[in-house]
């Protein structure tokens, strides 16, 4: 078993997956904080500092996922590093920019005069928002395939603007969940704009890696595989309205699954991955490199597959240790 | 200028900035688990107090340290491609070991030490204080066994253009690795020191009297008066390590150009790299080769050995001779502070200037020994294997020169700013806590110190 598990077959195909469940956790957990911040522009003073109360414990670790997809990325796959990166630079460079704004503002809205804390509030929408809109762009041209046509780059802004609205979304489902009364209200209205400009993100990403692809277009619209595939849109369809569906009668009486939107846009995110990672396997960049041409040596991605086995489990063990922790409504930002 | 050296700059810039937060925050905590230990052995408030205050700086200072080092994870795929193309099965598990067993622990214990208290044991916000110590400390380990490996790789053979690895364990523990592991940690502990004797003393000059403040003034003052003696033994050890294994760093270091028995030590010089001299040479006899050799007739290889093959010198030299400089000044500030508290019970006012003076003198001495031993690697990114401009990608020089004026921009308003910042939560701590004027924000009454003691 662990002799297959370690072989220069098996290694790319587990170290894409491990990747893929980092980006994916990434997607959701900093889309959450992130999609706060994108909200704090439509929030009362006092309303915003609960929102920074409820992600506080956890943004620092929900960040964390992003360095470690890009560290597999890095580590397991370098060529295909180098392209994308190279390729993306720009939009790169401007994601950074964002996350180290949001990042400080974050710590020196708590710690400056009462004045200037309605700047760094500032700061941290500008740069949550910043952040979402580059990681779109970049999404987006990761699809099409990097070249920077009008038509590309056109594609890569609306999918900028999609994922941030998908970041506001599930951000207002986390808000749900944390929060009571007129925030709660407020986070139930955010909820139901911003799962409609999610579905059409996914469906502007759905219709358009077929067109990119002629080998995606076969691998989904072909007998059976077409049959087969039908549950991921069709699963991904039947959340979104039955989460509008839910989101009408919220909150319910005694606050009762005030758990489960958010749950139902971590399951939207997971379906729209779970189709995008079918689409492009087994490249890493699109028609271009497999994850086996990308790979590193099997000796150094057996060294690593090690510490992910051992370690990994513990990662996701305090995490939930810390979410436990700081269960239930958000209370006054007792921060020291 | 052309892409290379643009991408070189930004690099430098990126971890110039960066290495200022990891500096402070890997000693820092260890110093806020003191004041949580000593809290917990005497259940005086002082000690509560001091860990409060601190944990503010560290937290500001651990959110810069994350978003710049998020910053550098990317550089190496945007302008250093063939860093990881190269000795990827090298540099790629050490990084991956340190998001893993470092960065997690820390980010997501962080946030139990931060807003956890009233919801956790005494015990359990203790542990979450070693978790995070441990973290930051696990995370020096592994970047800097990975620096020390580009410094003096072993252990590894070249198969088609790439590292291949023959013993992680040699990989591990390079020979200069135990000397630069150390040398950084002593550094960051120094950083921190001052840092907390510098803000205490600065409390102190605007009279706020907390028992608090002359805690942390004595832990701050006491820790470097131990640490600069260590450090200096320290670097010697590892200036003798870095003789044996990268001469012309040492060369560059010194200043010397021929190879000689009983090289004198320079105080000061400008090298010429043009004429392959030094020019307004200060020196005294001998004492180059005592230091660096132990021995008066000692040989030191001079940099003419290595003619295309070593750094560029007035860098190095220069940087050097800051890094030594500032640790003379804190072994002198910090001795005689540890003497005045002993002997008196407080600083004398003129040495509590000092002190605030020298509030980041810790930053300088890091950066300055940083560049002794980054720039003393050129031209080599990897020694004898990989030369930086080798690795460098071909994104268009305007581009890098765009991305670098927005880091260089960001990083001075930001630096600039926590420098404030700092100073600004030292002025508020002084004022008598109001309650009532930030209502549940910093300076509230904290109900966990009612919880913490019926723990105990």
């Amino acid at each position: 078993m662990w002799s297959y598990v370690t072989s220069a077959d098996a290694l790319p195909i587990i170290f894409a997956g491990l990747m893929g469940l980092s980006i994916l956790l990434y997607v959701i957990l900093d889309g959450y904080d992130l999609g706060v911040g994108i909200l704090m522009r439509g929030a009362e003073p006092e309303e915003q500092d609960q929102m920074i109360a409820s992600i506080g414990p956890f943004w620092d670790a929900n960040e964390t996922w992003l360095v470690l997809g890009i560290g597999l990325l890095l580590v397991a796959f370098p060529i295909a590093h180098g392209i994308i990166l190279t390729a993306l630079y720009i939009p790169v460079a401007i994601m950074l920019a964002g996350l180290i704004v949001r990042g400080v503002a974050f710590d020196f809205r708590a710690k400056v005069h009462a004045e200037q804390k309605y700047l760094w509030d500032q700061a941290f929408f500008f740069g949550s928002l910043l952040t979402a809109l580059s990681q779109g762009y970049m999404l987006g041209l990761y699809i099409v395939g990097f070249e920077n046509t009008l038509m590309n780059m056109t594609f890569g802004l609306l999918c900028g603007l999609c994922l941030a609205a998908g970041y506001a979304f599930i951000g207002a489902c986390w808000l749900i969940m944390k929060t009571e009364g007129e925030l709660q209200r407020k986070s139930v209205r955010w909820a139901r704009i911003f799962v409609w400009v999610t579905a059409i993100g996914l469906a502007l990403v759905s219709l358009a890696t077929p067109f990119v692809s002629a080998r995606i277009f076969e691998k989904w619209f072909t007998l059976p595989n077409f049959l087969l595939l039908a549950p991921i849109p069709l699963a991904a369809g039947a959340l979104i309205i039955g989460l509008e569906l839910l989101l009408r009668k919220m909150p319910l009486e005694g606050d009762r699954y005030h758990w489960l939107p958010f749950v139902g846009a971590a399951g939207v995110f997971l379906l729209g991955f779970a189709g995008l990672a079918y689409s492009f396997y087994p490249y890493v960049v699109l028609d271009r490199l497999t994850v086996w041409e990308a790979a590193s040596a099997p000796e150094s991605l057996t060294v690593i597959l090690i510490g992910v086995v051992i370690v990994l489990p513990c990662i996701l063990a305090y995490t939930a240790y810390s979410y436990r922790i700081f269960w239930g409504k958000v209370r006054e930002l007792s921060y020291y | 200028m052309d892409a290379l050296i643009l991408a070189r700059i930004q690099f430098a810039a990126n971890i110039s900035f960066h290495i200022l937060f990891p500096s402070i925050t890997i000693a820092l905590c260890w110093i806020l688990l003191f004041f949580k230990l000593r809290f917990n052995a005497t259940g005086d408030d002082k000690w509560m107090d001091a860990y409060r205050f601190w944990v503010k700086i560290f937290a500001l200072s651990f959110a810069l340290g994350v978003v710049s080092g998020i910053t550098m994870s990317f550089q190496f795929g945007t302008n250093w491609p063939g860093f990881m193309e190269k000795v990827g099965n090298v540099a790629g598990p050490l990084l991956a070991y340190e998001v893993l067993t470092a960065f997690f622990l820390e980010a997501t214990f962080l946030g139990i030490m931060l807003f956890g208290a009233n919801r956790v044991s005494n015990r359990v916000h203790t542990i979450a204080t070693i978790l995070v110590a441990v973290g930051t400390t696990m995370s020096a380990f592994w970047i800097i066994a990975l620096n020390s490996w580009m410094q003096t790789p072993t252990d590894f053979v070249m198969i088609d253009g790439r590292a291949h690895v023959t013993s992680w364990l040699g990989i591990l523990f390079t020979p200069s690795m135990p000397y630069r592991l150390t040398h950084v940690l002593i550094a960051s502990g120094l950083t921190a020191a001052f840092l907390v004797a510098g803000i205490s003393a600065y409390r102190w000059l605007r009279g706020d009297r907390a028992a608090s403040v002359m805690a942390a003034l004595r832990t701050g003052v006491y820790a470097a008066a131990i640490l600069i003696p260590l450090q200096i033994f320290v670097g010697d050890l590892h200036g003798l390590n870095t003789l044996e294994h990268q001469p012309q760093k040492v060369a560059a270091m010194e200043g010397i150009w021929e190879t000689e028995r009983g090289a004198s030590l320079r105080l000061f010089a400008i090298p010429d790299e043009e004429t392959r001299t030094n020019h307004y040479e200060i020196a005294i006899p001998y004492l180059g080769s005592w230091i660096l050799t132990h021995d008066v007739n000692g040989e030191i290889k001079g940099l003419n050995e290595f003619e295309g093959n070593h750094p560029p010198v007035a860098p190095v030299f220069f940087a050097f001779r800051i890094m030594v400089g500032v640790g003379l000044l804190m072994l002198a500030v910090s001795w005689l502070g540890a003497w005045q508290l002993w002997r008196r019970g407080e600083t004398g006012r003129w040495l509590a200037r000092g002190l605030v003076a020298m509030t980041f003198a810790g930053w300088i001495a890091t950066v300055a020994g940083w560049y002794t031993t980054e720039i003393g690697r050129q031209p080599w990114l990897v020694t004898g294997v990989l030369r930086t401009a080798d690795a460098v990608s071909a994104v268009p020089a305007p581009i890098v020169g765009m991305s670098l004026a927005m880091y260089l921009s960001l990083y001075a308003a930001l630096l600039a700013t926590y420098i404030f910042v700092v100073f600004f939560i030292a002025r508020r701590a002084g004022e008598p806590a109001t309650g009532e004027k930030t209502p549940g924000g910093l300076f509230a009454p904290d109900p966990s110190i009612a919880r913490f003691r019926e723990d105990r």
